[in-house]
């Protein structure tokens, strides 16, 4: 007992912080889609670009350049702002949780992220980023980072 | 998974849906349900530019789901050797066919007028293209980008000037970069007045075990990426065997008068990846990149005015348009395969007819009243643009034969001891020995990838391998080949499929296989593709092969008439035919 609030007060005296995927090299991009592959794969047990919550886009096919579109991890996230049935929350420690079950799927959400991280699954909701890194993993080129932040 | 074939008709302007799980199940996928379809669509006989002729697109049970089964093939009647045609390309269009929910696409008659397909999703239109006919390859690839949805998770396959003109080995350009490069699809596209075909799709491939997929998948994956299997491609690219060729004496210089070029150097794969090479890309689903673009800058004005290409190129366009045609500049090799991008015309085959109109030139079999006073020299780099352009406007009869292929024109014009070709397909970059010859010979689409013979050559130049081992070998690589591009994987990652991962990669989707059935569907598939040659009158036994292959000296010293008819005879022996 005494033990585990040793543990918990360490823990809270410690600054904490929280992982947050980053874009560390976009200009280093094949376009292979492995890290879209491996956020379905992963998350979903399927193989599809369509649920991924990672996206590389092409800019004028792969003449162009790749853009690389991950979540930000804001700190003031507009999709939870925009979410009025609370399906969205940020918790203290930084990161967005989604509630499924809460969702109306009204796609409010989507709309609000500029950056376009957020897309909508078959059934309308919300495929959001949990910044778990399992993309980094695939990423041939390093592409991709896990970065820890203050929360 | 359902398992189903999309039929397009251009003619009646339909499509429809027919659920095939049988013919899957027999056939597994990619070339093995591709050589069935073409079976069972094309008209004995049938002219390959005729409405009858059909186009079959197919993928296989691992495309979008594993690393590195990243290709769709094309089968259809070549309108170059009026047999079997049957080419792969990556890219991304077997992730597009996989996610639009199609494993199988057939194209069925001709358009009345210039037309593309667009297919998204269940979706398919048979769009207007009368305001893109005539423009360039890439050119049409922005166009349709802008009028097309599915950015991102899209292909689009279309054709330039040389397929609408069906220049025997036009190709079909596959999303940049890419190609259906051989045997002539480009031409069974213009002569269905099919300018391109757009696809994308939503779908989700559903996997039965997730948990055993994702463990297969780190398996393949990490075997790709940490281990040597793929290590050539990484790096320097297939152009790293231009200078191993030239070592070998195996890289054909001047229309195979030499095996080993004297300026092999300066075209060599290192100097292009150390002073042209600015990116590499990959097929999506490919961890490898291996697709090599250079950007050839080059001023069109005094005053620091510079237009920039951005080509890709390979150890076969290299050998094609540069040591076979004695180019000795990588400017004006990236020149020469930048012009066969924007026509639309197969890199090889294009090279392997100038080599020999060159040649030709030389030995005043033509004149300058054909070549319209242009003068067909090695090197002539100038002169070889303004050739290809004539190839595709057919200003005359020469230029119109040039049009029909190195057989066509050599039965034409004369030369036919060094018109380039076997079983009627410009042969590959590779004067490797008896087995390069007599696998090409015998492949079902006469490609040094259908059986590899340039790398059964080249081992036996480092440990003695008598004719008839050769010939075993061939015959594994032809079986074995067959089941692999069923799935249809990229050859580079060969090494990543064992037999033992294609089992589990199988299972993993839900589909059982053992070692013994895998080799029967690869017996088979090979059986089928021969009865269509044979019904097409395809006919081993008085297949040519250029003199001009015993004379020059290869990897394994001057091959003799007398090994390759040995070697023909016991490949007829163990595959049962009288």
């Amino acid at each position: 007992m005494g033990d585990a609030i040793a543990e918990k007060a360490k823990a809270e005296a410690k600054p904490r912080k929280r992982r947050r995927l980053k874009v560390a090299h976009p200009e280093r991009c094949i376009g292979c889609l492995g890290c879209m592959f491996a956020c379905s794969r992963i998350h979903t047990g399927q193989a599809s670009l369509q649920d991924s919550a990672i996206k590389v886009v092409t800019q004028g096919g792969i003449e162009g350049d790749f853009r690389v579109v991950v979540c930000r991890g804001c700190e003031n996230p507009p999709c939870v702002r925009a979410c009025a049935a609370g399906a969205l929350e940020r918790k203290p420690d930084g990161s967005v949780v989604f509630h499924k079950d809460l969702c109306k799927a009204c796609g409010k959400c989507e709309e609000a992220c500029l950056v376009g991280a957020i897309s909508l699954g078959k059934e309308g909701k919300p495929i959001k980023c949990m910044h778990c890194g399992a993309c980094v993993d695939f990423c041939p080129h390093g592409v991709l980072q896990l970065e820890e932040v203050p929360a | 998974m359902l398992r189903k074939v999309l039929y397009i008709d251009l003619t009646k302007r339909e499509s429809w849906v027919e659920e095939r799980q049988g013919l899957f199940d027999q056939w597994m996928g990619g070339t093995g349900v591709g050589i069935k379809l073409l079976s069972e669509e094309c008209p004995t006989g049938a002219d390959p530019l005729s409405p009858e002729a059909p186009i079959i697109l197919s993928i296989g049970p691992l495309n979008g789901v594993f690393p590195v089964a990243t290709k769709a093939v094309a089968t259809f009647k070549s309108p170059l050797t009026g047999e079997l045609g049957e080419s792969y390309a990556g890219g991304r269009l077997h992730l597009a066919m996989r996610f639009a929910g199609h494993e199988a696409i057939v194209i069925r008659g001709k358009a009345e007028l210039p037309s593309y397909i667009s297919i998204n999703d269940a979706e398919v239109k048979i769009k207007d293209a009368t305001s893109i006919w005539g423009i360039e390859a890439q050119t049409t690839g922005m166009i349709l980008r802008e009028r097309e949805p599915g950015v991102g998770r899209r292909s689009i396959i279309r054709i330039g000037p040389a397929g609408e003109a069906q220049v025997r080995y036009a190709g079909v350009v596959v999303d940049t970069y890419r190609h259906f490069g051989r045997l002539g699809l480009g031409a069974t596209f213009g002569s269905k007045n099919l300018k391109a075909l757009v696809i994308s799709g939503t779908e989700t491939a559903e996997i039965p075990d997730a948990r055993r997929y994702r463990e297969v998948y780190n398996r393949l994956y990490s075997t790709a990426v940490q281990t040597d299997v793929m290590e050539k491609y990484h790096d320097i690219g297939t152009s790293v065997n231009i200078s191993v060729l030239n070592w070998l004496k195996g890289l054909p210089t001047k229309n195979f008068q030499l095996s080993s070029f004297i300026d092999a150097e300066k075209i060599s794969g290192e100097m292009f990846a150390d002073n042209y090479l600015f990116r590499r890309l990959s097929c999506a689903g490919c961890p490898i990149g291996c697709v090599h673009i250079a950007a050839l800058k080059s001023a069109f004005s005094p005053h620091h005015e510079f237009e920039v290409r951005k080509v890709s190129y390979d150890y076969e366009p290299i050998y094609s348009l540069g040591s076979n045609l004695g180019v000795n500049t990588a400017e004006g090799v990236l020149r020469l395969i930048d012009v066969c991008e924007r026509m639309g015309l197969d890199v090889m085959s294009a090279g392997v007819v100038l080599s020999w109109a060159t040649e030709a030139y030389e030995r005043d079999l033509i004149t300058p009243q054909e070549t319209l006073g242009l003068p067909l020299q090695w090197n002539n780099v100038d002169g070889y643009i303004k050739a290809l352009e004539n190839i595709v406007k057919a200003p005359n009869e020469f230029y119109a034969a040039l049009a029909k292929g190195v057989d066509y024109a050599s039965a034409r014009f004369g030369g036919q001891e060094f018109a380039m070709a076997l079983g009627g397909n410009e042969v590959s970059g590779y004067h490797t020995g008896p087995a390069s010859i007599v696998g090409q010979l015998v492949g079902v689409r006469h490609s040094h990838l259908d059986n590899a013979g340039y790398s059964i050559d080249q081992k036996a130049a480092k440990k003695q391998l008598d004719p008839e081992k050769m010939v075993d070998e061939i015959i594994k690589e032809d079986n074995s080949r067959g089941v692999f591009n069923s799935l249809v994987g990229c050859l580079f990652a060969r090494g990543v499929y064992t037999e033992e991962n294609i089992i589990d990669a199988l299972g993993a989707v839900g589909i059982t296989k053992t070692k013994e059935d895998l080799q029967t569907l690869g017996e088979s598939i090979f059986e089928e593709k021969y009865k269509f040659k044979t019904r097409e009158g395809f006919d081993l036994s008085r297949a040519r092969v250029p003199r001009r292959l015993f004379e020059t000296v290869s990897t394994l010293g001057k091959v003799t008439p007398e090994t390759v008819e040995e070697m023909l005879r016991l490949y007829r022996k163990k595959r049962g035919w009288s």
